[in-house]
Parts: structure tokens; sequence; C-alpha cells
């Protein structure tokens, strides 16, 4: 394992389906995690669409990519933090959103929310914590 | 580099991953393992069969470390780990596997 582990901020602020952000980030997500480092995620603006529950791609000839971000625990990424302003902005809540857990393997795979809401400003915060932002 | 399969051609890339996972068939498993140098038994099957289904849920192949750990999550550790793995698939169990089982080349895999 490498020795300094980094903070990485995985930043998507557009909605999953359309353009090619929000997969391709999920894709660098992936890769990333594989390196044992810090990553979590965090969702704003038309990004918190891509954790609405119920999606359907099939008219639009695309994978749906959502089932993935329920692999996320598997790969040690298990914070997932979406910002209540944008969910209220587009009259969502947080029981619009997919249940995404993780399993804790040194809490006996005790399973736990990965979607934590947050405020802007707690965003905020969290984006000055880290040490590599990546947003799509 | 495609496959022959009953006198037809199934079409792979240049690494031997299937190009239409919608190809995929019990008996192609076998044409591609054999390709692999593996002769496919019950161990093997078990864990060819593990990763189709893990496709299925998460529309992923999974890299390496998170498949051992997701083997041995449910089919305990004398299972899951790298030895054990290692000795099925001596090319690397994800690569190797996901080949035979159909699937893309593993997300996270560089």
């Amino acid at each position: 394992m490498s020795e300094t582990v980094k903070k990485f901020f995985y930043v998507n602020r557009k909605a999953p389906y359309g353009t090619i952000f929000a997969q391709e980030a999920l894709e660098v997500v992936l890769i990333g995690a594989a390196f044992d480092q810090d990553v979590s995620l965090g969702f704003l603006d038309d990004g918190v669409y891509q954790l609405v529950k119920g999606q359907d791609t099939k008219d639009l000839g695309v994978k749906n990519f959502s089932p993935t971000f329920r692999a996320l625990g598997d790969y040690d990424v298990t914070k997932l933090f979406v910002e209540k302003e944008s969910l209220d902005e587009r009259g969502l809540s947080a029981d619009d959103l997919d249940e995404i857990m993780y399993e804790d393997e040194d809490d006996d795979w005790a399973e736990k929310p990965s979607i934590r809401i947050v405020s802007r400003a707690e965003m905020a915060d969290i984006m000055a914590d880290q040490d590599v932002v990546l947003s799509f | 580099m495609n496959y022959q399969l009953d006198g037809q051609e199934v079409p792979a890339d240049e690494e031997g991953y299937i190009t239409n996972l919608s190809d995929w068939s019990k008996d192609l498993a076998e044409v591609i393992a054999k390709e692999e140098g593996i002769e496919m038994d019950d161990e093997r099957w078990e864990v060819v069969n593990f990763l189709r289904d893990y496709y299925d849920e998460y529309q992923i192949a999974p890299a390496v470390r998170v498949l051992i750990k997701a083997i041995k999550k449910t089919m305990g550790p004398e299972k899951g780990n790298n030895k054990y793995m290692y000795e099925l698939f001596p090319y690397g169990p994800a690569k190797q596997a996901c080949k035979i089982a159909g699937l893309p080349k593993p997300t996270g895999c560089v």
C-alpha cells in the first residue's frame, strides 16, 4: 500500500444522462479507489439527480449505471455527500434518493448508509479539507 | 482475437474479452478458458457464476481486490483469499475469470 494516502473528492454537478460526465466520473472514482486512497463524492446542482431512485434508461438506449453506485461500498467508497440546498431547489428530498449502503468490515459487516445530506456550508468545508478535488 | 464455437465466429477484442455480452454461453466459457490454458471445474465455475451475478446486480466487473473481498463475504475466508483465487486463475482472478464469464475488463484494473 502507498505510504501517503490523499483525500480525493469527486464533485458531481450534472444530471446522470444526456452527457457522459456522470458515468465517466463514476468510472474514474472506481479506478481511483483501486489505489487505496481516501475517496469521497459530492453531489450538487443537477448532480443530485444521479442518485434519484427508479432510473429507467431503456428508451435512451444507454446502460443504466445507477446500480453501480451500490458497488461503491465494495470499493471502500462510503462517503457520498449530497447538498441539501440542491435537493430543495429541485423539489427533492432524501426519500427520493436510492438507498446506498455499505457493509462495515470492522463491524461484523453491519449495513450502514453511504449517503449523507449536508448543507451548502458543510459541503464547502468538506471541499476545503481535500487534497484533490475533481469536478465533473 | 475471435473465438470459434460450433462453426460460428464470436467477436472479441485484442485481449480476448468478447465484444457482445449476449454472445456468452457456458460452451463459449469453456472455449475461452481453453484459450487461457484453464480447465473449468466446479470451483472455477463458482467464481465465474459469482462474477456474472455481480455484474447483473451492479453493472460492473469488479477489480481483483473487490472480487476477493466479495467472495470472502459470501463464501468464506478459505475461498476469499489471494492464494486460492490465484491458484484457480493464475494470470489474475479478476481478469481471467471476467474474460471467461464474458464480462468487460474489470473496472479499476489498469
